[in-house]
């Protein structure tokens, strides 16, 4: 089993992102399960996400203490929570970030800008850049499951466009 | 269709599916998406049924009752402080033999405010007359949907079923679901007692003692009844559609030395639990308990009983301890565990089974 | 480094601040705006009665209060009922201690109104606050009985299709000692209006329009203006009433000789967006029948 922890901030598009997640293993023929944790906070809190990736059944419904991945869409969040507890010795992490923040030195971080993907071709809803759609593109190049089934999980969920164009510039701009 | 869905959502699909006439419901954390998503449903069309955006539970349940005498199907969904404010509603829906289907989405009640999964707002229904049922993943919130509406309206049955599942940790989460289209499997429904110009008859008038219990036992032998229409219905459907359920899901029990009962999601994580013990060398089992009402027979041997309450009966004990200790005179080792969201892990639930203490009650994280 | 705060007080209110700013309200909420401007006009003898909704969680999360004064939280159709036996209490003890209920729309339209016209009736010596987001913002934005006609909630993807219920004219048949309406727009006339209902003894009762960004779809920073929008239209009434005597409030004066355009007011909020012609209508119909009663009241004919 693959265990992945998303850390966001209420109202920046986690939940989505982590059914996004669920989506696009469920696809590649897998199990998965998103479990969004929901505190009792309103908006802008930082909130997490539970997702489960297998090839059989998942049974288990309670949160992630070791993740494989920590995926940070916000990274203020960093200074908040402690975003890498728990992380497994190989454990890897994304960051939406242009560069490595200071808390994150030492773990095997992966860096995209998500904020500015979607800035960039205008992926705006509310006065806020689009992340849940950019980040699967990143998530696919980590291997998370195939860029195919991102596609599909992406253009099954959204109908406009630009949601799978930055996932593609996600996917490329991942070294 | 296979696809991922929620467990809110799942039951919205299941009831888009059933299409009742009329739907009266009310807003509630953690039920609310069931409504939104009702509602979207019949704004776009693809549900063609009346909803009622009532102004409370007592009158979302006072809604479906006027609206089912009068011979048609009818759904609503609830939670908590939702199901307790239609308490008196509840009583009524099962007293007046009216086959309304309802779900409840599983969450503590306050004081203080705690909007996460407890068992004790529909347990405290139990005695109402309902049928309920309680389930662990997001197919079987929709296939148990799907069924109620089979079961409630079945002519040897008419009472109201409950579906019941966990706030947050299965009304939230996104897992696989297979949507099917039902067909016939809900024939149309024939109620006998529906109100009709046509035959002019009081309903509900004042009824003298000489009479009254013969009433209440009437809804009695109906709920012993609905013990072989469940069984059909769970049969037929497993013929239909190939997803298999019973009274109770049954994990590695056959050889079992040691079994572990519980409700809803928590049964799925005992799984877990049971075989990090087998690997260990225990031999246990995973018992998890889906109708408490009509209470199922449990074919418990003489195997050593863990149970897990997600509720509790001040003064007495966790209710279905205490009713597998009524029902089988059996004694067990009684874990009131995940109160109001209380997490419990696989390894939590492995650690209640090795250190089980038969004949004992014990609150999970509470020094005693 | 010095860290220097400069306290700007507002005319007319108390500097002593009764809610922290570690609310976890949205940002921009003006409910919760009121509230502050309610508990300094009320001060610190003061007991706040609070029933399942926005303000219920933006407490903050136990053990944490960013309150300052007591709350008491009670179940959704409770508020009125429990503000009752409080002040029933209070009164035996010989204490004055103002009692507020501070309930939404819901709680107040909707599942409340029972317990609310009850102790309207038996002449409870308490303030009964309705704070009036047009929706339930607790639940994340579903209809309310006080919805507008056309605004999208989650409940009403396509428009609600009934109309607001008109609360004040239910409440003004109780012919209370006090009843008043306001804005968070407009917090000194709302601190005025709090300061004189909690001088009257026996039942008040406000009705205070709070814009929600989040549920009413506009940029957080546009909360003022929303609210004075709605004034400046004449959609929202601001008056109060003691017994039959009517007084019209300045803003709705202004909005009666010289309205802001209405559209103004809907273009401003996404929750609009697909407002129809003849919602628009019967908006305005009812928007200038509530004025004109208001009108023909307060000339007294
Ligand atoms: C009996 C009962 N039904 C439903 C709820 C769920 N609930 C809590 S707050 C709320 C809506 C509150 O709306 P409103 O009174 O307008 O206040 P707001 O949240 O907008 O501030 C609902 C539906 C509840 N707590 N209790
Ligand atoms: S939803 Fe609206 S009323 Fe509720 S806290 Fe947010 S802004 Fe305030
Ligand atoms: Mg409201």
């Amino acid at each position: 089993m693959f265990e992945i922890r998303l850390h966001s901030r209420g109202g920046q598009g986690g939940v989505t992102a982590a059914k996004l997640m669920a989506l696009a293993a469920f696809r590649d023929g897998k199990y998965a399960t998103a479990a969004p944790f929901y505190g009792a906070e309103r908006r802008g809190a930082p909130i997490v996400s539970f997702i489960r990736i297998d090839d059989k059944p998942i049974k288990i419904y309670s949160q992630i203490h070791n993740p494989d991945l920590v995926v940070v869409l916000d990274p203020s969040i960093i200074d908040l929570v402690n975003v890498f507890d728990g992380l497994k010795p190989d454990g890897k992490v994304l960051i939406n970030a242009t560069e490595v923040p200071a808390k994150a030195a030492g773990y095997k971080v992966s860096l995209v800008d998500l904020t500015g993907i979607a800035l960039k071709i205008n992926l705006i809803v509310a006065g806020s850049p689009i992340l849940n759609t950019p980040v699967i593109g990143a998530l696919a190049k980590m291997g998370l499951f195939s860029r195919e089934s991102a596609s599909a999980a992406i253009k099954e969920m959204f109908s406009d466009e630009r949601n799978y164009q930055a996932a593609l510039m996600a996917f490329e701009e991942l070294v | 269709m296979l696809t991922i869905s929620t467990g809110n959502n799942a039951v919205a699909a299941a009831v888009r599916q059933a299409i009742p006439a009329v739907v009266a419901a009310y807003p509630i954390t953690p039920q609310t998406e069931i409504v939104e998503q009702i509602a979207n449903y019949v704004t776009n069309g693809s549900l063609k049924s009346k909803y009622i955006p009532v102004e409370s539970e007592h009158s979302a349940m006072a809604a479906c009752i006027g609206a089912s005498i009068t011979g048609i199907r009818t759904f609503t969904a609830t939670s908590s402080h939702g199901l307790l404010y239609m308490h008196e509603m509840v009583n009524w829906a099962a007293g007046a033999r009216l086959p309304i289907v309802m779900a409840n989405v599983n969450r503590a009640l306050g004081p203080g405010w705690n909007v996460w999964a407890e068992h004790t707002d529909s347990l405290q229904a139990r005695d109402t007359g309902w049928l309920q049922v309680y389930v662990a993943t997001v197919q079987e919130a929709y296939d148990a949907t799907i069924m109620a509406f089979r079961i409630a309206e079945d002519r040897r049955v008419y009472l109201p079923v409950m579906i019941n599942l966990d706030g947050f940790s299965l009304s939230h989460i996104t897992q696989q679901l297979e949507e099917s289209e039902i067909g016939d499997f809900i024939p149309p429904l024939m109620l006998d007692h529906a109100i009709d110009t046509k035959a002019p008859a009081g309903y509900g008038c004042m009824t003298p003692s000489t009479d009254y219990f013969r009433i209440r036992y009437d809804i009695e032998r109906s709920m012993r009844d609905s013990v072989a229409v469940i069984r059909e219905t769970e049969d037929a459907f497993a013929t239909k559609f190939g997803r298999k359920y019973s009274w109770t899901e049954n994990y590695r029990c056959e050889d079992a030395e040691v079994l572990v009962l519980s409700m809803g999601t928590l049964g799925k994580e005992a799984e877990v639990a049971v075989d990090i013990l087998r690997d260990e060398g225990v031999k246990a089992g995973a018992m998890r308990v889906r109708w408490i009402r009509p209470f199922p027979e449990l074919d418990l041997g003489d195997r050593e009983l863990v149970v897990i309450d997600r509720n509790y009966s001040f003064g007495f004990g966790g209710i279905l301890a205490s009713s597998i200790r009524a029902k089988t005179g059996r004694q067990c080792y009684n874990v009131i565990a995940g109160i109001g969201g209380q997490e419990v892990t696989y390894n939590d639930i492995a650690g209640f089974i090795r250190n089980r203490r038969i004949g004992e009650e014990t609150w999970f994280g509470v020094d005693a | 480094m010095t860290d220097i705060r400069v306290q700007i007080v507002m005319s007319g209110t108390s500097a002593t601040e009764y809610i922290c700013k570690c609310t976890s309200a949205c940002a921009g909420c003006s409910s919760s705006l009121i509230l502050r401007h309610v508990l300094k006009a009320a001060g610190p003898d003061t007991v706040l009665v609070v029933p399942a909704c926005c303000t219920s969680v933006l407490q903050g999360v136990w053990p944490n209060t960013a309150f300052n004064i007591p709350v008491y939280n009670v179940a959704f159709a409770a508020a009125a009922a429990v503000a009752s036996g409080m002040a029933a209490a209070f009164e035996s003890m010989g204490k004055n201690t103002n009692v507020i209920a501070y309930a939404g729309d819901g709680g107040t339209v909707d599942i409340g109104i029972q317990a609310l016209s009850g102790a309207l009736e038996r002449e409870t010596n308490f303030l009964y606050i309705c704070y009036d987001n047009e929706a339930y913002g607790n639940t994340g934005m579903q209809r309310s009985g006080s919805t507008p006609i056309g605004a999208r909630t989650t409940t009403t993807p396509g428009g609600k299709v009934h109309k607001k219920k008109d609360l004040d004219r239910i409440i003004a048949a109780h012919n209370l000692p006090y009843m008043a309406t306001a804005c968070s727009a407009y917090p000194q006339d709302l601190a005025k209006k709090v300061q004189k209902a909690l001088s009257i003894k026996g039942p008040k009762f406000m009705h205070i329009l709070a814009p929600c960004p989040p549920g009413w779809r506009y940029d957080a920073s546009k909360t003022i203006e929303v609210g004075k929008m709605a004034v400046k239209t004449g959609l929202w009434a601001m008056y109060e009433r003691e017994y039959d005597l009517l007084t019209i409030s300045g803003p709705t004066k202004a909005a009666m000789i010289k309205p802001a355009p209405l559209e103004d007011y809907f273009k401003m909020q996404g929750r609009f967006s697909g407002l129809k012609e003849e919602q628009v209508k019967t908006v305005r119909g009812e928007m200038e029948r509530n004025l004109r009663m208001l009108k023909a009241e307060a000339e007294g004919c």
